[in-house]
């Protein structure tokens, strides 16, 4: 815990602006975090800004895509708690099988973080959504990172968070990481979705064809009667009707079971290694 | 793990595989459409575009730097102008640095060592040896790296490094590679371990094996410095002085372009045997233009880049500047033990148009390509004979100047050819073993290890054969 030289009066602890202000970027002490935040978002999107922005970390970044491949981890902490941030690989979306992909979807899925925050390119909302409709797929505690709002600016555009807050049906917050704005409120708000004082409700997309939506809650019923306390059933549903290996193999090994019984062994999925590659 | 749900997994996984053979298998491409759908409805809602028909920068740029006639001569010109600027930039730092670390405190080292009566051999090892190891990576190195790094950060920040792979994607393609191999590419230009791990970003197993193997084509940061002094003492020198800076730019862009060459034509060579398969599409995204952060850009290359490189080097080139002082001045019937190795070895390195102590200091040099110079000014003065400069056996001296680096190796038997010879060497040998211990990590294969260091090394040793072989013949003609 923080320890300030001056002792504030009780109503202090509370206030967003004193919060703020007391940001502390903890770089890579992660000793005994009290939430875990994974960072995801379409490659080039400014992930790496707003992880170093948040971690006082200087982790290189580029202006191209692809140049996270691998998992960095850092911290923060923010009001009475500390944050471990994990930035994941920058992915166009999770259903595919490249390495990265399934770095970035076996966290969000085993690693089980307290609030996932998606960084979003404001400039090019519509392929940035298809990443954050499928994460919200898997974990309902989503917070939207509107970020490079003024290139959006520069470009002549007006996006309106608010209503894409209320369509999503999660928080969304607009930044510009590469000058630091918006980043008090960005933390502001993973603490509130962490603490549980903003409950996520997110829209899922459930606009399949009857005969397949049939299928689908089939399947489902299925997952939720062997896994009654998982929160995706449906994705897992659907992942398996995509003939998903890993996740075949996850029920195999009883992991998802473990998921479902809040059991895993967080080691086991930090420490795991990058799946290896292809012979 | 719960052993009683073993069973009830297999009935889950069971009713999951009938009811996709129910679903007519294509739900994969219903959900992406699905997805995709939702996306495009929610961001319509969204965003609201005001001005229509602005004069669109980005556009403009990007139908210049990637046109099928300009994109690939300007790419040219633009890393020939960063050379140019690195080369001609550093020349006076790098003297400067040199007549401090060498002029100055090398001496006042030995003076101090005598003051407390230090043995002889003590004070050699310290001073001769890993002191003037390291003061040489320094002076050496230091300057080009602070002036290239941030120059080349600043134009990955701009943007320009995807439009790099725009213009080469095509290329690979044909050589039966993935699009994608050019920005792995790109990331081994800094360095080739970084390379190897962004080829996670190819999905399919072959197209990045291919991508691994050819990482090693991209030149280094440990190699940019060997290439740039050789091209500025050898190459430059042969031009009038006031065309010898972009000379010798250019013959490092033309190593650099080489190395494009090799990573295309092994490619192809690769995905034609061990490596055959089908070439995967993938579509490849041009970032917007981004004004650079100029400030922030130094800064961060310094830290990021020019020191992990000189700290790496320096590692190194400590243990290095002691083996060497000791193969130096250990004898064994009255020739030192690196003499022994170097006479050895000086046949087949003639013959390769290089010599024994090229030969030997990639030897030396495994661990880190940045120390090869500093070992091969320092062997080549010990077999010269040119005692008395730097005073003894196995002592790095002051050549922090060109021309004096350019006397010694004059003296060791050097020639043209042997500079172009070894630039080209440097290009193509085995990685660093930082780099092959990656690939070990990456691909958990000895084979494909073993591969990625032999198939360089052995394409390095046909090369500069022929160039040895053609050149004497040439030469022999004139």
């Amino acid at each position: 815990m923080s320890e300030s030289p001056i002792q504030f009066q009780a109503g202090c602890e509370t206030c967003p602006v004193h919060n703020a202000a007391n940001l502390l970027k903890l770089g890579v002490d992660m000793s005994d975090w009290d939430y875990v935040v994974a960072l995801a978002g379409n490659p080039n999107t400014g992930k790496s800004t707003v992880f170093n922005a948040l971690t006082g970390l200087r982790q290189h970044t580029g202006n191209w895509p692809g140049k996270t491949v691998t998992r960095a981890e850092g911290g923060f902490e923010y009001g009475e708690h500390k944050f471990k941030l994990v930035d994941l690989p920058g992915t166009y979306s999770l259903l595919s099988t490249s390495m990265d992909e399934e770095v970035a979807r076996d966290f969000l899925l085993f690693g089980q973080p307290d609030v996932s925050i998606v960084v979003v390119d404001a400039t090019r909302l519509e392929r940035n959504l298809n990443l954050a409709l499928q994460v919200m797929e898997i974990t309902e505690r989503v917070v939207i990172c509107l970020n490079l709002m003024d290139e959006a600016d520069r470009h002549g555009m007006q996006v309106d968070d608010r209503r894409l807050a209320r369509d999503l049906g999660v928080p969304v917050v607009p930044t510009s990481a590469r000058y630091g704005r918006g980043m008090e409120q960005l933390v502001a708000t993973v603490a509130d979705v962490a603490n549980g004082v903003l409950r996520p409700k997110p829209q899922r997309v459930h606009s399949l064809a009857p005969e397949l939506e049939t299928i689908v809650n089939k399947l489902k019923a299925q997952v939720q009667r062997q896994y009654p306390d998982l929160p995706n059933a449906r994705w897992v549903a659907l992942r398996l009707l995509d003939g998903d290996e890993r996740i075949s193999e996850a029920i195999q090994a009883g992991e998802l079971g473990d998921l479902s019984h809040g059991l895993l062994d967080e080691n086991r999925v930090m420490g795991q290694p990058v799946p290896e590659a292809a012979r | 793990m719960n052993q009683p749900d073993t069973q009830n997994a297999e009935q889950l996984l069971e009713a999951a595989r009938a009811l996709r053979w129910q679903s007519g298998g294509n739900i994969h491409e219903v959900l992406v459409e699905s997805i995709y759908t939702e996306a495009a409805r929610l961001a319509d809602r969204a965003v609201q575009r005001k001005g229509e028909g602005r004069f669109d920068l980005d556009r403009t740029i990007d139908r210049l730097v990637t046109s099928r006639r300009w994109g690939i001569p300007i790419m040219m010109l633009l890393f020939a102008l960063v050379f140019w600027i690195t080369i001609t930039g550093a020349n006076i730092p790098s003297k400067w640095i040199a007549s401090i670390l060498l002029g100055r405190v090398y001496p006042a080292l030995h003076v101090a060592a005598a003051a407390i009566h230090l043995p002889a051999w003590l004070s050699g090892l310290l001073i001769d040896g890993m002191y003037l190891a390291t003061a040489w990576v320094v002076s050496v190195m230091l300057p080009p790296m602070a002036i290239f790094f941030p120059l080349f950060t600043l134009l990955e920040d701009f943007g320009y490094l995807p439009r790099v792979a725009f213009n080469l994607d095509a290329v690979f393609k044909r050589a039966g590679a993935h699009g994608k191999q050019s920005l792995s590419m790109m990331m081994g230009f800094g360095c080739n371990a970084a390379g190897v791990i962004a080829t996670r970003i190819i999905d399919s197993p072959r197209e990045r094996l291919i991508a691994i193997l050819t990482n090693n084509f991209a030149l280094c940061n440990g190699r940019w410095p060997t290439q740039i002094l050789l091209a500025t003492i050898f190459v430059g020198a042969l031009a009038p002085a006031y065309l010898s800076g972009i000379i010798s730019a250019l013959a490092v862009v033309g190593i650099a372009m080489l190395g494009v060459l090799l990573t295309f034509a092994t490619s192809w060579g690769l995905s034609r045997t061990v490596l055959r398969g089908e070439v995967s599409t993938f579509s490849l995204e041009l970032p917007p233009y981004r004004p650079p952060r100029i400030l922030q850009t130094i800064y961060t290359s310094l830290i990021d880049r020019t020191v992990y490189v000189l700290w790496r080097a320096l590692v190194f080139a400590l243990p290095a500047g002691a083996v060497i002082w000791l193969s130096a001045n250990l004898t064994i019937e009255g020739l030192s033990v690196a003499e022994h190795v170097i006479n050895f070895l000086n046949p087949i390195g003639l013959l390769l148009g290089l010599n024994g102590v090229i030969l030997v200091s990639y030897i030396v040099a495994i661990p880190a390509n940045e120390i090869v110079i500093p070992t091969v000014l320092m062997l080549t003065a010990l077999t010269a004979g040119m005692s008395g400069v730097g005073g003894g056996a196995g002592v790095m001296f002051d050549a922090g100047s060109g021309s004096a680096t350019l006397a010694i190796l004059h003296a060791g038997g050097w020639t043209l050819l042997t500079a172009v010879n070894l630039m080209l060497f440097s290009l193509i040998h085995n990685p660093c073993s930082t780099t092959l211990y990656t690939i070990y990590k990456e691909t958990g294969s000895l084979r494909w290890t073993a591969l990625a260091g032999l198939l360089p090394l052995g394409m390095g040793f046909l090369v500069v054969f022929f160039v040895a072989q053609i050149w004497r013949l040439l030469a022999g003609v004139i």
